[in-house]
């Protein structure tokens, strides 16, 4: 017996699902045997993680409250990796989106009434001007963008850092490194029952149908696709690589800018050190996976967030160690990824 | 009977859709030049990539000097003393020639550079290449990288060399120069497989020919006891006639020019001058052949008109209009389209559709487009027009053009252009690497854009081609323009204007 691999011809939608439903289904199984090792029951584990995530109104609502600043990251990052140009910065750039919502909530002199459109737009600023750097480095001097960008997430949580052991800590806080509650007018208001902070969620939806009218239908959108296919096809048909890079540069950076701002404005009402989580980071893999679609990156992106969620739920109900729960977001992701190879070919038995 | 040096007995290999192979015996006798003949996928780069060890044959064996092996990998290969200059060049770009070529020979983890340097200057001397062995692959052009290939792959001891197309990026002198070191080879006792689908090289320089056509052998010759003709019907399956009527100018001064180039002066990647005061005019309908072999500026002076590339010195006017160092899509705009050389480096968007790269150089045309959108239907039909006006083999126009054949590809570039119709067109060595009639076509299609009056410039390195086509041909060297032939002109003097010291 001989086992081929040939490269696939053509890939339909359907061999495209199949293998990735596959190869979710290997990794839970996986995982499965993971939770046997730690003396538990899998399918018991599975059915409270399942219960937890999607069994109750709550469980669902977490899973929109995480996906909000994956699926913002992750938009703008997959606008970025259209063209090729790898921002691995999302979570520095989220970061100081968060810093400058709070500038505007608690140090500036913005009237109550413009303060929630200003803490937006200053932490879209935020993100932006963070990412301008990598671009314009990348740009103007050929400097590789993963590493400034990566580089920068940790000059982002330095800078974090002085600012509430500084400056902004707050008063009464017991000499935490976090700062005062903002005030109830720079808050996001929320769906109730919940934690999602909704006008933050909107503007996610809006911006999913703008970056898809930008994609199909737009000059733009048809250079930039270009750009990350053939740089130097797209070079000599006239693209101007110089400012599309640093444009889907901005534009990744200032998505995760309002990422920032929801987290600050709407989950926590205050900066804090663990403003994120590493959203920034999570929001890679959607990005990747979506491509030029951003209603992929969006789905990529809420079950990315299930498996936060589904990973906290097995810490708090299964008592499982807060490593196995990464072990368990890795392994799938791991899963994932590795069949993104068998998109491309077919596996053909030979009984000789 | 005396054992062949290789014997492939029953290769065969199928790609999706497509069987490359269907049960090939090949032989190659011991100090034989052995051509593989066929048109363009035929499946002579696939069986020599099989024996070279790139690709493993779905049946079949292979014996090497009677004893049966296992090529599981060009390593492998080369251990049998089998080298291979490729036709699609497979160089890593970032690197230098020598480390490419260190890459692919030293095992040992420490790699003496000036003991590779030295042997790569060994060769290239043996054989009149002029290659710096400390340059990136990315800075050579097209011409140089074959040979940078061709020093790959005779670095080491090989007592079979494999050779696909490589006449394609070298003129007619460099090809007798080769052929003669070949022939040198040959008589050492060395055993060669020449992939070429040019039926005088076969003829020229091989003992045996075998033939293939669609994967399959069509047959086994010698030169001496075949004609041309028949050669063709094997190759072909049927009789191609090549007819090109030409009228020729005899300069038409009278109109306005399309292009006037004034002592210009370009750099090329290495920040070196590529282009030191090139001068030329170009009349409507005309063809302007640039000869000259690969790396004496055709690449940029090809860039600096079409608005890619700086321009150090010196004017460009098109229509009369000053557009130097003017961006790309403004130089467009006044009807300007280019046919870069080496479609897959620098023409063709794989993964994006056949409309898609229609598109690229044509999504500004305000026939489908408005201010910051494309209207994808509006040029559906366009497209579908182009897709059979100049016969695209494609099953869509969605079909990604990674699935497109070479033949094809150049094509798509070429429709590429006709969206508009064009007053100049830039062609770069539009026709290597495709078959007999693809090339007809190119062809046909040229002097039809020249009986429309468009200005044309070609810049070839296949002599044979700037001969039958060029109303007037310039040839560069070093940057300057070496030499103008107007009217009649015999290739020996174009080659040896191409080869000689330019004037100062």
């Amino acid at each position: 017996m001989k086992v081929i691999l040939e490269k696939r011809a053509q890939v339909s939608k359907y061999e495209l699902v199949a293998v990735r439903v596959a190869s979710i289904v290997l990794a839970l199984f996986s995982v499965g045997l993971l939770f046997i090792f730690s003396g538990i029951d899998p399918f018991y584990a599975y059915s409270v993680i399942l219960a937890g995530v999607f069994g109750n109104a709550y469980g669902i609502s977490e899973v929109i409250v995480k996906a909000i600043p994956i699926g913002l990251c992750a938009l703008g990052l997959s606008v970025a990796y259209t063209a090729k140009v790898l921002n691995i910065g999302s979570d520095g750039q989220l970061i100081m989106g968060a810093i400058f919502a709070t500038w505007i909530a608690l140090f500036s002199n913005v009237p109550p009434a413009l303060i929630l459109p200003s803490m937006f737009l200053a932490g879209f600023i935020g993100g932006l001007a963070w990412a301008a750097i990598p671009a314009f480095l990348r740009s103007k001097y050929n400097v590789n963008e993963v590493i400034v960008s990566l580089m920068m997430n940790y000059i982002s949580l330095k800078v974090l850092d002085y600012l509430l052991y500084g400056p902004w800590r707050g008063h009464g806080v017991f000499n935490y490194p976090i700062t005062d509650e903002f005030p109830m007018f720079a808050r996001l208001p929320l769906i109730p029952g919940t934690r999602i902070h909704y006008p933050t969620l909107i503007l996610l939806i809006l911006l999913t149908f703008l970056i898809l009218f930008i994609m199909n239908r737009t000059k733009f959108g048809l250079e930039i696709k270009a750009m990350g296919d053939n740089l130097e096809a797209a070079r000599i048909s006239g693209i101007d690589i110089f400012r599309n890079s640093l444009i889907v540069m901005l534009i990744s950076g200032g998505l995760a800018g309002i990422a920032g701002v929801g987290e600050v404005a709407g989950i926590q009402y205050r900066l804090i050190r663990n403003i994120s989580p590493g959203y920034g980071y999570s929001a890679i893999i959607p990005a990747w996976i979506g491509g030029f679609n951003p209603i992929i990156v969006l789905v990529a992106s809420l079950f990315v967030s299930s498996l936060f969620v589904g990973g906290n739920v097995a810490k708090v109900s299964l008592g499982l160690s807060y490593g196995l729960v990464n072990v368990f977001n890795g392994v799938i992701l791991l899963f994932l990824i590795s069949s993104e190879y068998l998109v491309g070919y077919r596996v053909r038995i030979e009984w000789m | 009977m005396v054992e062949p040096i290789i014997r492939m007995e029953k290769i065969s290999k199928r790609f999706p859709n497509v069987v490359a192979l269907d049960n090939v015996d090949f032989s190659l006798m011991k100090g034989e030049i052995h051509a593989l003949l066929g048109e363009n996928g035929a499946g002579k780069t696939t069986l020599m990539k099989i024996l070279f060890g790139m690709l493993k044959p779905d049946t079949g064996t292979i014996y090497i000097n009677g004893k049966k092996v296992k090529i599981k990998s060009p390593k492998d290969a080369i251990q049998y003393k089998i080298g291979m200059v490729h036709q699609h060049f497979m160089l890593v770009d970032s690197l230098t020639v020598l480390e490419n070529v260190a890459l692919s020979h030293e095992n040992k983890p420490i790699v003496d550079h000036d003991k590779v340097e030295k042997r790569i200057k060994e060769i290239s001397e043996r054989y009149g290449f002029f290659i710096d062995p400390r340059s990136k692959i990315w800075q050579l052009s097209v011409g140089e990288q074959q040979k940078v290939e061709i020093i790959k792959a005779l670095y080491g001891d090989v007592d079979i060399l494999i050779l696909d197309e490589p006449t394609s990026v070298l003129t007619p002198i460099e090809t007798e120069e080769l052929f003669k070191a070949l022939k040198v080879m040959r008589n050492q006792g060395k055993s060669i497989i020449f992939i070429t689908h040019k039926l005088d090289e076969a003829i020229n320089i091989s003992d045996r020919i075998t033939v293939l056509r669609k994967g399959k052998v069509v047959g086994v010759v010698k030169p001496s006891e075949i004609t041309k003709a028949d050669l063709v019907k094997m190759m072909v399956g049927r009789e191609v006639i090549e007819t090109v009527n030409k009228d020729k100018l005899t300069n038409n001064l009278s109109g306005e020019p399309i292009a006037e180039v004034e002592n210009l002066v370009v750099l090329n990647d290495r920040g070196l001058v590529a282009l030191n005061g090139v001068s030329f005019v170009l009349y409507p309908g005309e063809i302007l052949g640039i000869a000259g072999v690969a790396g004496n500026g055709q690449r940029e002076l090809a860039e600096a008109l079409i608005g890619a590339r700086k321009v150090s010195r010196g004017k460009i006017k098109i229509l009369g209009i000053d557009i130097t160092n003017k961006k790309t899509k403004d130089i467009i705009k006044l009807g300007v389209s280019y046919v870069p050389e080496d479609r897959i480096r620098f023409g063709i968007l794989p993964n994006l559709s056949v409309a898609e790269n229609l598109l690229i150089t044509n999504y500004e045309d305000p026939r489908f487009s408005k201010r910051i959108t494309i209207n994808y239907s509006s040029f559906k039909n366009v497209a579908l027009n182009l897709i059979k006006e100049f016969n695209i083999v494609t099953s869509s126009i969605q079909t990604p053009a990674k699935f497109l054949s070479g033949g094809n590809l150049q094509k798509l570039l070429i429709a590429r252009s006709a969206v508009k119709e064009p007053k100049l067109i830039i062609v770069s060595n539009p026709t290597t690497g495709l078959d007999v009639a693809s090339v007809a076509m190119v062809h046909e299609w040229l002097i039809k854009m020249k009986k429309k009056n468009v200005g044309i410039i070609l810049i070839s390195e296949d002599l044979e081609e700037i001969i039958k086509l060029s109303d007037r041909i310039i040839v560069l060297k070093e940057g300057k323009v070496a030499g103008n032939f107007v009217g009649e002109a015999k290739i020996t003097e174009v080659a040896t204007a191409m080869t000689t010291k330019a004037p100062t």
